[in-house]
């Protein structure tokens, strides 16, 4: 979805020219989350899309790995390489065992100062945003949030990164002039995940982070599970149905997860419909909700707002049930059915039972 | 305790339009409001002025229409306050932005320690939740960021205990004042303006400063010259190649458009039936 239209500012008063200070300032990092001894699928994403950066401005691809121990980090270094990094940074430290704000951004923000990357990227999430907010900002560069594609401008080098833009259906491609590290961080489930490839190796560079727990002032005193693991599931379903304001009422629902448990799918929501207390807000897909890229996306009663868009349209297959033959969505749906949902919903879930009766008859 | 609460007017971008040909924003016409997150921060703020006593101030920094947010703000039963505007702060990006509210902080300070500072998630119209973490950098504060619940502040140890959204997670942490925290959204209900707040806040004088009176001297930190990044271009979504394949019968019965669409999809897209796992009932 990239067809230029008119610039709102353009950034051609102001110039591109390099201060001379950050011409050393080489190579692609992708900041590796980890919580609770698993690294976040984000960032293997961001790895893929990191190699390709790296290619095209012909520089090396680097991890970084900030944890309490050695063996955990090696663990992490080798992911990183499997999934397309060349080096891989340690930095190893009992003080880096949990994410806290102040070490966390302390150490990365050492690791900048001394290795000069010209791109650093981290995943939009609560750990993330919160790091590269304060790295960012000590390191006075630009950082553009919550971006949904990411490339480079072959004229100048720089980092040319999407997002979509406030209120109206508009992204806007934003560049980081005379600063670097340029940074960025991108939203899970955006990109597509690079395959693992377990021969792959690297080289790891260990750093000495300058850390000491009582010069720490924020003590985690807990880590409290979240008790329903299934929330987070609507990330990585495979199929999702999803309703929006076209079905009406809060009821209406019941026909989607009706649908949802015919076909083994999540349900998810428009903003409106978390909004007015239909479902709940860890349901609500889109930009200020979750990224989804399931094999099926089943749109009953959404308009397909460019906000809704961002979210779903990374989807292999998408159904589309709207009475509104113009309604946006089915710009880029791949299957459109022009009727209400209401009738069509409950007919596709007693189809979905019969093809599974049919099959299991068949064995 | 003094509790400041980083505000910012924004338009209500429900009502926001795009216009169809030219690509801008129609903003005439369009109301503005209060940030919903800042909401949800200043409601938190005036739970702990009930609980443990406190002074509130609003800051905004916005053009001198955003007297209007932070009246609300009074409304609503904070004590001061304060409206940063000059036109040397516009087209700020997120750390010109800091740059500014911290600047202004640190004058407030001079006035009465801040021990908290409170900022929404984000914004609805910039969205970037990165203007919090900023001002904590630059006020050398103590950052908790997405909180979803304050435990309590101990004011004997001068502690603050809170609980933060964390990936599959939530951390207990304890710091030390002064902190900042940007809250998450649904963790409180914003209270009612009473009647007299509501009269207070038709009243009060507001502070107003400009970039002189907020102690900023260097104009290239702030505005559109103090930010390093740049909207190189803005553009609509495109459809994709092909816009989607309508399915009709003849019958125009559910049924029938239904099974029409399995049979085409199932033939096209053979992968999608492995992918159903049907629920037991
Ligand atoms: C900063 C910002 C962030 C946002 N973030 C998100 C986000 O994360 N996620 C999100 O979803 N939205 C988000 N939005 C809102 C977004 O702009 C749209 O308003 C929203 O997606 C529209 O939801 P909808 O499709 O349910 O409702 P509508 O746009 O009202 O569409 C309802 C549709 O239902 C159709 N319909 C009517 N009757 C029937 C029927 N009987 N059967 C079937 N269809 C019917 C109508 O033709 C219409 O197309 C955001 C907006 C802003 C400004
Ligand atoms: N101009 C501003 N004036 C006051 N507070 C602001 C301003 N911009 C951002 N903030 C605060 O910072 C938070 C995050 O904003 P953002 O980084 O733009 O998403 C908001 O919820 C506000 O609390």
């Amino acid at each position: 979805m990239t067809q230029p239209a008119t610039p709102s500012r353009p950034a051609g008063r102001r110039k591109f020219e390099l201060d001379p200070r950050f011409e050393s300032y080489k190579g692609v990092w992708v900041f590796l989350e980890h919580n609770e001894g698993v690294v976040h699928p984000v960032s293997f994403e961001l790895l893929g899309e990191g190699r390709k950066l790296a290619d095209q401005l012909g520089v090396e691809l680097a991890g970084v790995v900030l944890a309490g121990d050695g063996t955990a980090a090696r663990a992490f270094a080798d992911e990183a390489f499997f999934h397309g990094a060349d080096l891989c940074f340690t930095a190893i430290h009992p003080v880096l065992a949990h994410y806290r704000n102040q070490p966390h951004a302390r150490t990365l923000t050492a690791l900048v100062n001394a290795h000069q990357p010209e791109i650093l990227l981290l995943g939009a999430t609560t750990m993330g945003r919160d790091l590269a907010g304060s790295v960012a900002t000590t390191l006075q560069t630009g950082l553009t949030a919550d971006c949904t594609g990411l490339a480079i401008d072959p004229e100048n080098r720089s980092l040319a990164a999407t997002r979509p833009t406030f209120g109206g259906s508009l992204l806007c491609t934003i560049v980081t002039l005379n600063y670097r590290p340029q940074m960025a961080t991108v939203r899970p489930r955006v990109l597509s995940l690079p395959t693992r490839d377990t021969s792959r190796r690297g080289r790891v560079v260990a750093v000495e982070p300058d850390l000491a727990e009582d010069e720490i002032v924020t003590k985690l005193l807990e880590f409290i599970p979240d008790a329903r693991r299934d929330e987070a599931s609507l990330a990585f379903a495979d199929i999702i149905v999803a309703g929006g304001r076209g079905l009406k009422r809060a009821d209406n629902f019941r026909l989607l997860w009706d649908l949802a448990d015919a076909l083994g799918a999540e349900v998810g929501a428009t903003r409106p419909v978390v909004q007015a207390g239909w479902v709940t807000a860890d349901r609500q897909i889109g930009q200020s909700g979750k990224t989804v890229r399931p094999k099926l996306y089943i749109a009953a009663g959404i308009s397909g707002a460019v906000q809704h868009r961002v979210g779903m349209e990374g989807a292999d297959v998408i159904i589309a049930i709207n009475p509104d033959p113009d309604a946006p969505i089915f710009d880029f749906a791949t299957y459109g059915i022009v009727a209400n949902a209401m009738q069509i919903l409950p007919a596709m879930t007693a189809a979905i039972h019969q093809h599974m009766a049919a099959l299991k008859k068949a064995v | 305790m003094h509790i400041l609460v980083c505000i910012k007017q924004v338009p209500d971008s429900a009502q926001i339009r795009v216009h169809p040909v030219t690509n801008t924003i129609m903003r005439q016409g369009v109301p503005a409001i209060v940030n919903p997150y800042d909401l949800v921060a200043l409601e938190e703020a005036l739970r702990l002025k009930d609980q443990y006593g406190a002074r509130v101030t609003v800051l905004t920094m916005g053009p001198p229409q955003a007297e209007a947010a932070l009246r609300k703000a009074l409304s609503f039963g904070a004590d001061e306050a304060i409206l940063l505007t000059d036109r040397a702060f516009a087209g700020a990006d997120t750390l010109a932005t800091s740059y500014a509210l911290a600047s202004a902080i640190r004058k407030i300070q001079e006035d009465m320690p801040i021990d908290l500072v409170f900022a929404g998630k984000q914004t609805i119209d910039g969205d970037t939740a990165q203007v919090g973490p900023g001002l904590a950098t630059r006020l050398e504060m103590q950052l908790l960021t997405y909180v979803s619940r304050i435990d309590g502040v101990d004011p004997d140890t001068n502690e603050i205990t809170v609980q933060r959204r964390a990936e599959g997670g939530v951390q207990r942490l304890r710091t030390r004042l002064p902190a900042v925290l940007t809250v998450l959204e649904g963790i409180n209900d914003m209270r009612f303006a009473t009647m007299a707040d509501m009269f207070r806040a038709a009243r009060y004088p507001l502070v107003v400063w400009d970039r002189e009176a907020a102690g900023i001297d260097d104009v290239g930190k702030i505005g559109l010259k103090g930010s390093p990044t740049v909207v190189s271009r803005v553009f609509a979504p495109t459809a994709r190649a092909q816009k989607a394949e309508i399915i009709t019968t003849q019958s125009e019965q559910p049924d029938d458009i239904v099974a029409t669409l399995l049979a085409k999809m199932f033939t096209k897209h053979p992968q999608l039936r492995a992918a159903i796992r049907p629920r037991l009932a």
